[in-house]
Formats: structure tokens, sequence, C-alpha cells
């Protein structure tokens, strides 16, 4: 690995703090992400979760710079291997990107160049942080990763358009690209939205597999608490362009002390459950980001907030605080006991089965 | 590839000959005699719609035969020499034979000898500009899209291309070459003959027609480039850590491009089949000023070929579009 970015010991190879995305639009300011705050280790994986909207996405691509400097109001300050991205320059962005943080994204088709072959897309990654690499060099590297990746017939493969691949090939050669030049850090923009579930498990356990080779910090944007639920170490709920509940994944998925990953755990459809359990989906929108509600950002469809005192919820927005589960599993809520709460109302809904087992 | 070509060129043949026959057929049904021209010609005015001479003009050139049996003389003048009778002299007309100008009787295939250079030399000149300024700038706005320089450009070319173009022209010439000697010498000169001259003649027409048309082209392409640098490819390009120069000519313009080219192909084959304002106002010999001041006098065998010309630019530009399309995006396939 090249360029600035080198591992610190002891310090989190991605450190995010504070971080506010701001975009001015015609219609007003847009808050796509408020204060947001997380890190990842090497050899972890950081699962972010949310809907539409929540600010999972645009947070990432400040990671890589990536938004446009016109158009896109940024503080905070995010470090990568103790390298402020936040303000560094375009050059010095341009060589964190694809090389010490690379990112990978939904939907190869599109984010492929439909026009270039597989494998000049590959030797291009390659060779604009190898410059000194000759094009035999970087073209033999491609199929090795393509390779890598299980691909078959790499070799011949590697002269194909991104249209004569499947759509699970098409997002291992997006791996594949992403990976060529050893990342030290992937960010995986929902890398299974696109594929049928098969093909889902296989990229999730490629991502897993490589990540182990190379010690890679992962973080891993999604909608799918069962995606999570497989690789993730630690898991960060986004609401509203904020994150409302974050910890390790064992402890929020299954002490969840927020309503809203509450709703998130109810809507999500599992072949082995109980036929007693009931899928139930999130009332209501996503909240407007030019016109956020006041208080919490849930509250207009949180079916919990009466059993908060007055009318705290709309009008105060609840800190990210530690909950009963210790420092290092934090929520955004004003509820006094959502543990209780969880185990009373909506466990017995989404997962009877559970109900009975001594925790 | 190589069957669509044979079945491309088939069905430009099939093209070319309707429009042929659609031209040959609204002269011989049409309100005046073909005739009428020739007739007028060589009694010095004596001759009028009804009188006998005319009848006797157009039986001697054969409008009195059907239709199709003239017009199949026509085409097969364009493979076989054939001789025309033009009142009393027979005239040698060699393949490809399109025929004799009723005014002054001359080989039309000459004539066209020497007036497509012309043509061909204003369009090459005027479509290279159309490519090189309307691209450029059509890009660079859109990179800047909403700002300021972009938002002048795009008013500035709206209100340049609301000008009538033979306005623009006409004051381009009085302007920069009647009033003042910016560009004294407007005139054609054959590439072959000198090269300097054939380009400093033409420079002004150039310029005219180049920024003038390129107007358009600079609101097709900020367009097509505004959309495909939205696109998730260039944010992949981006995130690769390619420069800004990399993302913007190899990935976001490549795409930007296809939409280019079709408009550029029917536009650079209308420009070859004659650019008649231009032609006229710069006192240029070529097919656009041939073909109209043919058309005033109902000369035939003119108007035939100068259509031809325009049915032939057309579908070959069309193929040639078709053939370019599969080297820029790989998922057409020709076949």
């Amino acid at each position: 690995m090249s360029g600035a970015a080198r591992p610190v010991e002891g310090e989190p190879y991605l450190a995010v703090e504070d971080l506010t995305v701001r975009f001015p639009t015609a219609d007003g300011l847009v808050q796509a992400v408020t204060d947001l705050s997380y890190s990842v280790e090497l050899g972890k994986t950081l699962g972010i979760v949310g809907e539409s909207g929540s600010g999972k996405s645009v947070s990432s691509m400040a990671v890589l710079g990536l938004h446009d400097r016109r158009s896109a109001q940024i503080t905070g300050s995010i470090k990568v291997a103790g390298t402020e991205v936040v303000g560094l320059s375009e050059s010095k962005l341009r060589d964190l990107r694809g090389n010490a943080v690379a990112m990978i994204f939904q939907d190869a088709l599109a984010a492929l160049h439909p026009f270039y072959k597989i494998g000049k897309q590959l030797v291009e990654a390659y060779l604009v942080h190898h410059p000194q690499a000759t094009k035999r060099e970087a073209r033999a590297r491609a199929v090795e990763m393509l390779d890598r990746v299980g691909i078959p017939q790499p070799d011949r493969r590697v002269d194909q358009y991104p249209h004569q691949f499947s759509g699970g090939m098409r997002q291992r050669a997006m791996i594949a690209m992403g990976l060529i030049n050893d990342p030290s850090l992937l960010i995986a923009d929902e890398p299974t939205t696109a594929l049928d579930v098969t093909v889902q498990a296989q990229i999730l356990d490629l991502l897993q597999d490589l990540q182990r080779e190379f010690n890679s910090a992962v973080v891993l944007i999604t909608h799918d608490l069962g995606v999570v639920a497989e690789v993730a170490d630690d898991v960060l709920v986004m609401y509203g362009g904020r994150a409302v509940e974050y910890g390790t994944c064992k402890q929020v998925l299954t002490r969840p002390e927020m309503p809203y990953t509450w709703g998130l755990l109810s809507s999500v459809p599992d072949i082995g459950a109980d036929t007693g359990a009931r899928m139930i989906p999130i009332p209501g929108n996503p909240p407007s980001l030019l016109a956020p509600p006041t208080g919490c950002a849930f509250h207009p469809r949180c079916a919990h907030k009466d059993k908060v005192p007055g009318d705290l919820c709309s009008t105060t927005l609840p800190e990210l605080l530690p909950g009963s589960e210790g420092e290092r599993h934090v929520k955004r809520c004003h509820l006094a006991d959502p543990d209780a709460i969880f185990a009373a109302e909506v466990l017995p809904e989404i997962a009877p089965d559970l109900v009975e087992e001594p925790r | 590839m190589f069957a669509f070509l044979v079945k491309r060129i088939l069905s430009g043949f099939l093209t070319i000959m309707l429009v042929s026959m659609i031209v040959y057929a609204l002269f011989w049904y049409g309100p005046k005699s073909p005739a009428l021209q020739l007739c007028v010609q060589e009694t010095n005015g004596r001759c009028g719609p009804t009188s006998p001479r005319l009848a006797d003009y157009e039986e001697r050139l054969g409008y009195n035969n059907p239709v199709y049996e003239e017009y199949g003389k026509w085409v097969k003048g364009l493979v076989i020499d054939r001789t025309i009778m033009l009142g009393k002299t027979p005239y040698e007309c060699p393949a490809p034979c399109l025929g004799l100008s009723f005014r002054d009787k001359t080989l039309v295939s000459e004539q066209l000898k020497d007036k497509f250079p012309v043509t061909v030399s204003l369009a090459v000149g005027a479509a290279s500009l159309y490519l090189l300024i309307g691209v450029t700038v059509g890009a660079l706005a859109a990179r800047r899209r909403g700002t300021l320089a972009d938002k002048l450009l795009v008013s500035s070319t709206l209100v340049f291309s609301s000008i009538p173009y033979y306005l623009v022209a006409l004051l381009s010439f009085l302007l920069l070459t009647l009033n003042t000697s910016i560009f004294p010498d407007v005139a054609y000169t054959p590439l072959l003959d000198n090269p300097a001259k054939w380009a400093s003649g033409l420079l002004l027409v150039w310029l005219v027609m180049g920024i003038f048309g390129a107007t358009s082209y600079t609101r097709y392409s900020r367009g097509a480039m505004v959309e495909s640098l939205s696109e998730d490819y260039v944010r992949t390009a981006k995130a690769k850590g390619l420069s800004a120069r990399t993302v913007v000519v190899k990935h976001a313009l490549r795409s930007a491009l296809v939409p280019v080219v079709t408009i550029f192909g029917l536009d650079f084959a209308f420009l070859l089949s004659g650019t008649v304002f231009t032609e006229q106002i710069f006192d240029l010999e070529g097919i656009g000023k041939w073909g109209l001041d043919a058309t005033y006098i109902q000369d035939l065998p003119v108007v035939q070929a100068t259509s031809l010309v325009l049915a032939v630019a057309v579908v070959v530009a069309n193929i040639v579009v078709d053939i370019i399309y599969s080297f820029l995006d790989p998922r057409v396939r020709l076949s």
C-alpha cells in the first residue's frame, strides 16, 4: 500500500466525529447528516443501517471526499489512519481514493462504465495508484483479482464488457476493482441490494473472506438487518441524518433500545420464524431533511411516544446516551425503560418463540 | 457487421430511388410544364403555356411519352452512356449521366463535379467547428453547472441562435469583408491548387457557419454531459482516484458523445446537400445555390441531381452514424 494513510497503532482506522453534511438547495438547506460519530478498527466491520434518506450513503461518501465542494457543506472530522479528510486537498484525496480507502457501490451495472471492458476498468484503477507498473503487469493483476473474487476463466472474462456479465459476476468484478490496491478500509454501499438471495449470500461470504485475508476495516451500508446480523461487528442505526442507536451487533440486534430499531427488526421477514410472528411495517414516511420534525425526528412515527411524560418527544432532541447495557451501547430515546417495553410489547409480536427462553 | 452493411446499403438504395422518383413525379405532374424553360429560352420568350411551340418542345423532350419510360431512361443513364436530344441537336452524355442542364446545355455531372467540392469544403470546415466549439463549451458548462459562467453561456447561446442565420451571415459579410478588410478575399480556391488560399478564403464562412451551428451543439452536449456526469459510473471513476480530467473526458464525455453523434450525422448530411443562405450570401458556387437557381427556372435535370445528392448524403450519414455508434458503445452490436 502506498500513499499518505498508514494505520496508527491502537487507534481506530476510521474515526468520524461530529460529521455534519448540508446541501444548500433552492428550497432551503438540506441537512443530510447531523453530528454523526463512529469508528472502525482494522479487521472489524461496521454495519450502518437505515432507510433511504437516513444519511448513510451521504456520510460514507464524505469519507472519500466524493461530495461536490460547491454544493456540499461538510463540518466535523473524518480521520483515516490519523489523516484528517475533511478539507483535504483534492490531490491528496485522490491519493486516498481507491487506494487506502476503496468504495464499492450497489447496482454494479450502473456503477461500471458500460463502454469499457471489465479488464480496462480494473487496469485503470490499478495504474492510477501504481504509475510505475506496466500495462502488462496491471492486466496480470486484474486477472489475478478477478480470479480471487471467484470469476471463472478470468483471463477470458477480463476482455468482456459489463453487460456480458451476470449480476453477481458484475458485483464480484466491482469488488475486485475495489480491492485491487489492497485498501485498508473498504466502504461497501449496499453491495448486495440488486442481487438475488443466493448470490447475496455468496457476495457477503466473499467480502468476509477478503476482509479476513487483508485484515481491512469494512463499513457496510445496508437497509437489510439480515445482512448486518451476518457480517457486522458493530451496528450503527441512522434515522433522519442522525445516529439513533450504536453498539455491538449482538447488543443492538438482541437488546435494541430505540423504537426505530424495533421497527426495523419487526419489518424483517424471516422464513424460519414462528408462524405466530407478525411482520409489522413502520407507519408513516421518512422525515423531510429540509424541515425535520422538532424534538426526536422519529416521534411522528413512534408507537411508544405516549409512554414518555409530557411532550418531551416532540420538543426535545434526545441525547445519544448509554442505556442499560453499558457504555458501548448508546441510543437516542427518551423512554425510561426501553428494555422492559421491548420484552413486554415488541418481542412477543415479532418472535413469540423467543419469549419463553430464559435470557 | 457485413450483413448489417449489406442490408443498410440495399435499403439505402431503395430510399434514394424513391426520392428520385418523387422529385421526377413532382415535376412531371406539376403545374408548369418542365419543357417551358427551354422553349422560352430558345424562342426568345415567344413561348407560353398554351402556345403550340411548347407542345412541340414537350414532344421533343419526351414529355409525351409515359412517365415510367422517361424515368427509366434517366435511371439507365446513370450506368450507361446515352444520347439526349435537346432541340434538334443530339448531345452525348457519358455515364453516370444526370442529363443536361436546360439553362446552358452542359452536362449536369460535370457541373456537379465543380460545385460539390465547394459545398464539401464548407461542410467539413463548419462541421468541425460545430463539434470543436459546441462540445468543448457544452462540456465546460456542464462541469460548472449552475454557476454564473454556465448561466451566461446557456443564455447567450439561446440569444445567439434566436437571431436569424441569414442576418448573421449577411452582417458578417458586410462588416468583415465589404466595409473593413478583416477577411478580404472570401472566395473558393480548390484545396489542391492552393491549400493556404483555400483555407483563408473560406475562413470567415466557416466561422460564421460554425459558431452559429455550434450554439445548438453547446446545448445538446451540455445536456448530455450533465446527465452523464451524474451517472453512477462517473462516481465510481472518481472513487477510484482518477484525476478530474480523466473522469470528465474518458468517463463522462465518452458517453455524452453518443447522442451528439446522432444529431451530427444528420446535420452533416444536410450541410453536404448545400448551404443555401451561406452560398448565396458569400457568393460561393456550391450545391445549395446551384439547386436554388435551378428550381427558379424549372431546370429538372439539375434539381433531380441536387436532390439525389441530398438523398445519398442522408443515407450515407445514417449508415456511418450507425457504424460509429458500434465503436462508441459496445452494447450496440451491428447485426
